[in-house]
């Protein structure tokens, strides 16, 4: 009996991951092509959660409202990226700044703490109610799978393109980016844009998902993002070495890190404690590697090491 | 091709650090100068480079780039008229890309970056062929990542990249300081090759003051934010090292102290 119930929930587990995936993939474009730990994406997320049910609520056809929230996300990219280049704001105050500013816009668009949405009166794309027993082009899980590819897809063609390729020098050598003529404040700029879109439209998902959006809808969304990105390099680095691939991987890390915290659940661990856990797992993942440097290789190599990058993320470049 | 009039620079002014790394320096370049930049340590050579890519903004002064002031230019608009390899091998090139990408990125140096292809097909003939030349059998590894090059290949790759559209400047800031004496020497080899077949403009700073003499058609010495020494043509082929020692002596009071610099005779 016990085991059914925790195989009772794991696609309910699959659905989320995979919707936090789209997240995870938001933080991934920020942290490891851009270089820079955005933190915007704890207020971004329900950013995209209440405009999107505030849209639906009023009436409005479910994929404008999710088009609506993507730009909303953007435009909130969009202020931290201003903060950071015209403003000179370090990366990571600038994200915390948007971050403790959006908790207002976020409680202005909603009207109060917390809005829910009837599944059986709004045509919602996804829902935990729709796991299981509808037809399968209505399933939650294959609506969020296609998505996530799609996205990918996209993402995989846009970082292939002139403007996508500038992007991805700014983030690795800033200073070499300027030297080739790309102006690497508009290209941080844009990065955080697209970055919080995609935040903010998994907002959406999540908020139909779950029939509420609610003001601390994405509190710790950079921790979780971030253990999403690792878990995934940390299984599939190894075999995913092609761009769309490593974005897969993050959904995917993303889905893992869903599945395990069902199971600890299911394990009967305090709840309370879930957020302390992940703080610890995601710490001491992103230590490994500065560790490995430190302890594990050959003393004199003459390289930066994670750990002079780790010091100069949020940095400007 | 070149000209600098008068400009100042000073660093962290009104605190204990102040720097004034800059002092009412002028120079002009002529179309298909090569010039080397010697002087010691602190002497403002590299201000000197950074000042002309528009790494900042100068206090006072103008810099014109074949005709264009672009003394407000910021740095990456500056780069359209530029070519530049940095001393830190690392600072070139993008280690997370390939090769190819890092020659695309050059290639449209000055171009409005839009959302057609990041590299072409019929531009991997080209890098293909532009990197055999360097001799070094990077024509095969089109799609290596970067970061897997030595210092002197990556510093190679630079050259080319720097030179791929033709700058009207060349800046060299000591590019050949952090490799070995064989790397240097081919990387040296390389960089007259390419100046001397695309004519380029070319500013480089060196510590080695036998290169400085045999490499080029003009000599500047800089010392506390001033050129103290420009010499050209026959007078700079026959210069010798100990001229140099001496001239710097007599220009600054003070001796050539700088044991990198005698080493490297």
């Amino acid at each position: 009996m016990e085991i059914m119930s925790l195989i009772n929930a794991l696609p309910g587990a699959a659905a989320q991951g995979l919707i936090w995936g789209i997240m995870a993939i938001g933080v991934y474009l920020t942290y490891r092509i851009l270089d820079i730990a955005d933190l915007t994406v704890d207020g971004s997320m329900c950013t995209g959660g209440a405009v999107c049910i505030m849209m639906m609520l009023a009436g409005n056809n479910v994929w404008i409202s999710m088009a609506a929230a993507l730009a909303a996300g953007m435009a909130a990219g969009l202020v931290t990226g201003l903060f950071h280049t015209f403003m000179g704001i370090p990366a990571i105050l600038s994200g915390i700044l948007s971050q403790l500013g959006l908790w207002s816009v976020n409680l202005k668009i909603m009207g109060k703490a917390n809005q829910a949405i009837n599944v059986d009166k709004f045509p919602l794309l996804v829902s935990m109610r729709f796991n299981k027993n509808v037809p399968f082009f209505k399933n939650t899980i294959l609506i969020v799978v296609l998505v996530t590819v799609i996205l990918i897809a996209i993402l995989y063609w846009f970082f292939g393109t002139e403007l996508g390729c500038s992007l991805r020098a700014t983030g690795c050598n800033g200073k070499m980016a300027r030297a080739q003529g790309i102006n690497t404040d508009f290209s941080r700029v844009l990065g955080l844009m697209i970055s919080n879109g995609l935040v903010a439209f998994s907002g959406a998902l999540l908020t139909q998902y779950q029939g509420f959006a609610d003001i601390n809808m994405g509190r710790g969304a950079i921790v979780i993002g971030l253990a999403a990105v690792i878990i995934g390099e940390a299984v599939f680095g190894k075999i995913f070495k092609n761009f769309g691939f490593k974005l897969l991987s993050v959904s995917f890390g993303s889905i893992i890190y869903y599945l395990v915290l069902q199971v600890v659940i299911w394990r009967g661990i305090d709840t309370d404690l879930l957020k302390l856990l992940s703080a610890l797992v995601v710490a001491v993942f992103l230590a490994i590697p500065v560790w490995k440097e430190k302890y594990f290789s050959g003393i004199g190599k003459k390289s930066g090491g994670p750990g002079k990058n780790l010091q100069e993320r949020g940095g400007r470049a | 091709m070149l000209e600098v009039k008068n400009i100042s620079k000073t660093f962290n002014a009104g605190t204990v650090n102040e720097k004034q790394a800059l002092r009412g320096l002028s120079l002009t370049l002529n179309d298909g100068d090569f010039v080397t930049v010697i002087g010691g340590n602190g002497a403002g050579k590299s201000t000197l480079l950074n000042a002309i890519a528009g790494t900042w903004k100068v206090d006072e002064g103008q810099i014109m780039i074949g005709g264009v002031d672009v003394t407000k230019y910021p740095e990456h608009k500056r780069a359209a008229f530029l070519g530049r390899v940095f001393q830190d091998p690392m600072n070139g090139t993008a280690a997370t890309m390939g090769i190819e990408e890092n020659l695309a990125l050059a290639l449209r140096r000055g171009k409005k970056r839009t959302l057609k292809k990041g590299i072409s097909g019929d531009e991997r003939r080209l890098y293909r062929e532009t990197l055999a030349k360097l001799g070094l059998g990077l024509e095969n590894r089109l799609t290596s990542k970067v970061g897997l090059l030595s210092g002197g290949q990556r510093q190679a790759l630079t050259l080319l990249m720097a030179t791929l559209k033709k700058p009207r400047l060349l800046l060299l800031d000591e590019h050949t300081a952090a490799l070995d004496p064989k790397t240097a020497a081919k990387v040296l080899e390389t960089t007259e090759n390419i100046v001397n077949q695309d004519h380029l403009t070319t500013l480089m700073i060196t510590h080695n003051m036998k290169d400085a003499i045999s490499i080029g058609n003009r000599l500047i010495m800089m010392n506390n934010g001033q050129i103290i020494f420009d010499v050209a043509g026959e007078e700079k082929k026959r210069l010798k090292v100990e001229d140099l020692l001496k001239k710097f002596a007599e220009a600054s009071g003070e001796e050539f102290a700088n044991d990198r610099m005698l080493l490297a005779n």
